[in-house]
């Protein structure tokens, strides 16, 4: 059948400056461009073209640039380009259409919405270059009171409190399983973790057992598919993470295309190679709140209560009334995940259509569980298209306790959100489980990206927090006064517990 | 005796403090509904014999994992045989005012034989609201052409919805239901449970994640004689309700539940389908399934699903339904969640867990994990025990 | 301190009157005993150097066996509750009665042999290890089962198993006897949803196939290997091997590695 999809992107050389080195020919998966012999030229094929920017970066002299093609059909605020591309595609494959990454679409981002505060006169600011300026953050169950026994001069704690994470900032690496990305990627993200005295996830890939040094700062994941769950996997790690769903994909389950199983990961995941990894939809042990309990006290008693046990759930209508339940059965985290949270694969249209704005839900669960006086009982993360520390602030201040990024980290060590991880041809070596491509990530200079990136935002927390005169990170947590909303209804505001600016 | 955990803060929710409306009251935080997870119970003398509460007690509170203490009740059938034909309300109140309306209310609709505070003692339960049982009769020249079941449906719709602060329990003869926030053990203790008989009994521990005070969203849920405990969500809640909302029941309590009971009193009771129809409403076999049946068979139950596609109830459930000289046990098609069955003697057990039949009971005659969407139907008259019936 | 040896340290005398030494063997008396008191002892018995374990009166614990990696014998009397040997990868557990739901659920090794019924999501995400059912499984038995190289988990089921049985299997073998209902053909419908690897075995014809998996008659290879897990299932259970080999068997495998590979649209 012919296609009718034009190309999305014009690939543009100045044929002028090109020196035939053909670099890009060489860094491109895709195919896209080729040397013409005859003419002594180097072309490219638009169509294969996916804006991935690797060749540009890569030209020695600066020789390519990637237009969107300019071609549209006409206007149409209903019929859109997408929309009608997308109509096509279907028509021509009979699938699904697959996306990486998070959501693309206007409306969904409140942090812009949204402003901080800083002290003048009645409040002096605190600077960070100078003075203490605490970021430290433990997640984990806190008791509603401690318990002393006095003995004389002698104290002693007599409640033992359930066991914690220790994050030096609070921000940590969100689950990006081993199959999604490469393992370079993986042990990337887990040396950034450790320098930095924070946690990497391992999404539900399981953990390759090279990586077992890190254990002490990775939160193991235990999906719907299981894969690479065994004893030791929940010993290893400092933190075992329940996975109900995930943002970009809602109510659905995983996918792992069969062209990213090699024989590394059928190994990690024990499933034949080439084949699709499906996590299915639900956990099959999980139809409902007390089957989740059941879950976490297994989890509990395989590793002898001696860590947290997370839940993570995407962020939809109820999050509020589920996270209350999840509190209840017994989670010592609950790690939510907005609207646009970034994925290795999921269809299009439900990772843009389904789920809800990571704002609107943080500020409902944490207000939530006060409400049912419970607040305490769990710590909250945050997921879901974190920027900026400007974002991470806001999410700490509307009620958070810490933040998880994902699509963030990998735009540190090279991604530019093409969206097409699901091909298995990332020619950046992310997303990707080919050998070959994947040495295109360097461990040891990726994981200096990352921690670049986190000592970066860290300050900027620091600045901003001095700039409220706060200057220890519990002050900021669920402190809705330091925020205030700009061009929000009132609804709006209401939900998010937040004033008007003016107000 | 069994460790119990304690998650529910100890703060007051609920007083006789006023509450603003029957939205607030029911439904604090405005979910679309309330949704939990239980454990169900029930069991039940095939005589008709009646037996005491230690053992269904027993084995509600051996499940008590898959509750959370934030709610816990029972249903009893034969419990008031010097009353056998009067309808028994049990009705809760939140404050005096409530009370006093609602009593006006019945003097007016009902002959009112006998009225008394159900007796309580101290136990570990959250707020408990007042709650009393009136034996009332409906007063004849009032009923114009409805028949008495329908006359006191009709009331008992009223009184719910009349003060935001009165609720009724239970409206059946001979039976009553007992719930409220606390452990089931708590509950049954609460209302000296110890001190009556019945030859039905069935129980629910609750997990629920809404209204943590709301001592109306227990289970079971009765109307007329039918109850209801339930373990499981109902993501097909919104337009059961509205169906039935447009036969003229009406939902306040905001749990998905409450849709299961009124459900069962229109197909059962008014629209008399036998419980193999009503099953196959509620659990409605597949499409592919349907066109493969006989031609006769395969109309019937496609007419089923085109008339009462808005009550097939979609999401996990297991439940238990009894009514006088009935227990149902009816879990969704593709069983999601558990229901096992027993028979020792004269005794019939339904279950969320077989350990807790096997805690009362040791040895069974038989006990087997019914299939998913066919019905249990245990009936007291013909004294035996009709299996799952086929479809 | 672990959980463990806290409670051994304080409240040591109070379970220790629940244990009988009996020549080699301790008695537990699991009457009453919360789940996570009752599997702390178990462990500290097992971290203590015993082999074999008797468990009286179990109504409902859950979480027996989880977490267990020593090689130790555990008889349990009574209805073990939910999770029975979930994560489990060592022991040998026999139950003398029905187990409940997530039997044998993420199992990594060892034995569980089961003289009644089990509930519903049996072998879920089993890695290795044998779970034997004398009698039938629920719903969702086995699903996404897993294999790699040598670690290859074994369900085998005397009696019949209800839908959705090995949805998702990606590996391992999942074995259906059907000795309650003879002459009645199997009839589970989803059986093998989403397979993608492994193997399911039924003795006799089934009558509800789904698409994406074939149904063959197993042929003498395949009896071979069916011949010695049913040999090692009959030995547990006291059952004539015979009996259980007699007739026709079908053999259920995956079409192709992607059953979805058609449904995405790249």
């Amino acid at each position: 059948m012919k296609s009718y999809l034009p190309p999305e992107y014009i690939v543009y050389r100045d044929h002028e400056r090109c020196t035939r080195c053909q670099a890009c020919i060489e860094q491109c998966t895709y195919e896209t461009h080729y040397y013409d012999v005859k003419d002594d030229k180097i072309y490219s094929r638009d169509n294969n073209c996916t804006n991935c920017q690797r060749c540009v970066v890569f030209c020695p002299t600066n020789a390519i640039s990637i237009l969107k093609n300019p071609n549209t059909f006409r206007e149409n605020a209903n019929w859109t380009q997408e929309a009608i591309l997308a109509v096509k595609k279907q028509a021509e494959t009979g699938g699904v259409i697959l996306a990486g990454m998070g959501c693309d679409k206007p409306f969904f981002t409140i942090w812009d919405r949204l402003v901080l505060n800083a002290s003048q006169v009645t409040n002096p600011s605190i600077d960070p270059l100078r003075e203490p300026m605490e970021i430290r953050t433990y997640l984990g169950s806190k008791p509603d009171c401690l318990e002393f026994e006095y003995n004389n001069n002698d104290v002693a704690l007599m409640t033992k409190v359930a066991p914690q994470l220790c994050l030096e900032t609070p921000i940590m690496f969100s689950a990006l399983s081993y199959g999604a990305v490469s393992l370079n990627v993986h042990e990337s993200l887990a040396r950034a973790a450790a320098e930095c005295g924070t946690y990497f996830n391992t999404g539900e890939g399981g953990l390759n057992s090279k990586l077992y040094g890190y254990g002490d700062h990775a939160i193991v994941q235990v999906a719907s598919g299981r894969f690479g769950v065994y004893k030791q996997y929940l010993d290893v790690g400092a933190a075992i993470e329940i996975k109900i769903g995930q943002g970009a994909k809602p109510g659905i389950g995983g996918h792992l295309p069969g062209e990213k199983v090699t024989e590394d990961i059928s190994r990690t995941r024990m499933i034949p190679v080439g084949t699709d990894a499906l996590s299915p939809a639900p956990q099959h042990d999980i139809y409902s709140i007390e089957d989740l309990r059941q879950l976490i006290y297994a989890l509990k008693e395989a590793t002898d209560y001696s860590k947290p046990v997370s839940v993570k759930i995407a962020a939809v209508h109820n999050s509020a009334a589920i996270a209350s339940g999840i509190v209840r059965a017994g989670a010592d985290i609950i790690a939510l995940d907005g609207v646009r949270g970034g994925t290795g694969a999921a269809p299009r249209v439900i990772r843009d259509n389904v789920g809800i704005p990571i704002e609107f839900a943080i500020a409902a669960v944490d207000q939530r569980l006060r409400d049912e006086g419970i607040r305490n009982k769990a710590s909250i993360v945050a997921a879901g298209g974190i920027r900026s520390s400007a974002d991470i602030v806001k999410a700490i201040a509307l009620g958070s306790d810490a933040v998880y990024i994902g699509t963030a980290a990998l735009v540190a060590i090279g991604c530019t959100v093409c969206q097409r991880c699901y091909t298995g041809r990332c020619p950046w070596g992310i997303a990707t489980t080919d050998p070959k491509l994947s040495r295109r990530i360097d461990p040891k200079v990726a994981s200096k990206r990352l921690v670049n990136l986190l000592l970066a935002w860290s300050s900027e927390i620091k600045e901003i927090m001095g700039g409220m005169g706060i200057n220890a990170i519990e002050s900021l947590r669920g402190n809705r006064l330091h925020l205030r909303a700009v061009g929000l209804t009132e609804a709006e505001c209401r939900i998010l517990g937040v004033k008007m600016v003016g107000e | 005796m069994v460790v119990r955990f304690l998650f529910f803060h100890t703060r007051n929710f609920l007083g006789w403090t006023e509450l603003y409306s029957l939205f607030t009251l029911n439904n604090r935080y405005g979910d679309d509904k309330d949704f939990d997870g239980c454990a169900i119970f029930g069991m039940m003398n095939l005589q008709g014999k009646r037996f005491p509460s230690r053992e269904p007690v027993r084995a509600i509170s051996n499940m008590h994992e898959r509750g959370n203490g934030l709610g816990g009740g029972f249903a009893l059938y034969g419990l008031y045989p010097e009353h056998e034909d009067d309808y028994a309300f049990h009705i809760m109140y939140l404050n005096k005012e409530a009370k006093e309306k609602i009593e006006k209310l019945l003097h007016k609709s009902f002959e009112v034989i006998g009225c008394e505070e159900i007796p309580t003692k101290k136990a570990n339960v959250l707020n408990p609201p007042k709650v009393w049982r009136y034996f009332v009769q409906p007063i004849v020249e009032k009923m114009s052409t409805k028949t008495a079941d329908d006359y006191v449906l009709e009331k008992v719709m009223r009184i719910n919805t009349e003060t935001g602060k009165a609720f009724v329990l239970s409206s059946g003869k001979n039976m009553g239901v007992f719930k409220g926030v606390g452990y089931p053990y708590d509950i049954s203790e609460f209302f000296c449970l110890e001190e009556y008989e019945a030859y039905m009994w069935i129980c629910h521990s609750r997990f629920p994640t809404n209204t943590p005070g709301w001592w109306g969203g227990a289970h079971p849920f009765n109307i007329l004689d039918w109850s209801v405990v339930h373990n499981g969500e109902l993501s097909s809640y919104g337009i059961n309700r509205d169906f039935l909302e447009m036969h003229g029941y009406k939902c306040t309590m905001r749990t998905d539940t409450e849709v299961l009971a009124y459900a069962f009193d229109l197909l059962m009771r008014k629209q008399k389908l036998p419980i193999s129809v009503v099953s196959s409403i509620i659990a409605a076999p597949f499409w592919d399934d349907i066109d493969k049946m006989e031609p006769k068979q395969a109309e019937i139950f496609r007419a089923l699903r085109q008339t009462y596609g808005s009550l097939l109830m979609n999401g996990p459930f297991s439940v238990i339904v009894a009514r006088h000289g009935e227990m149902i046990g009816l879990t969704d098609r593709i069983k999601l969640r558990p229901l096992s069955a027993g028979i020792r003697g004269d005794f019939f057990y339904l279950s969320s867990e077989e350990s807790a039949i096997r805690l009362v009971s040791p040895f069974l005659d038989k006990s087997w994990n019914p299939r998913g969407g066919e019905p249990v139907v245990a009936r007291l008259k013909i004294g035996k025990l009709v299996e799952v019936l086929a479809k | 301190m672990g959980y463990a040896e806290e409670l051994v340290a304080d409240i040591g005398q109070k379970f220790l009157s629940r244990v009988m030494p009996k020549g080699s063997i301790y008695s537990v008396e699991a009457s009453g005993l919360h789940y996570r008191d009752l599997n702390t002892l178990l462990r500290a018995l097992g971290n203590n150097g015993a082999k074999k374990i008797e468990v009286h009166n179990i109504y409902g614990q859950r979480y027996i066996g989880t977490g267990f990696d020593q090689k130790i014998i555990v008889e349990l009397f009574g209805t073990p509750g939910n999770d029975l040997g979930a994560f489990m990868s060592g022991p040998k557990i026999f139950v003398h009665g029905n187990a409940q739901d997530c039997c044998g659920n993420t199992m990594d090794g060892g034995l569980i042999v089961v003289h009644g019924h089990v509930g519903d999501i049996a072998g879920y995400s089993m890695r290795d290890g044998k779970l034997f059912v004398r009698d039938d499984v629920g719903y969702r038995a086995g699903i996404h089962m897993k294999e790699y190289r040598d670690k290859q988990p074994a369900l085998v089921v005397g009696g019949t198993a209800g839908d959705f049985l090995g949805e998702y299997m990606a590996g391992g073998v999942i074995l259906v006897l059907g000795l309650n209902s003879e002459n009645e053909k199997f009839r589970a419908r989803y059986v093998g949803t989403g397979m993608h690897g492994g193997i399911i075995f039924v003795r006799g014809e089934m009558s509800n196939l789904m698409s994406g998996v074939k149904a063959l008659e197993a042929n003498e290879e395949d009896m071979k290997f069916v011949e010695g897990l049913v040999r090692e299932f009959c030995f547990y259970f006291g059952l004539d091997v015979d009996d259980a080999l007699d007739g026709k068997f079908t053999k259920i495998t995956p079409v192709n590695l992607r059953p979805y590979g058609n449904l995405y649209a790249y």
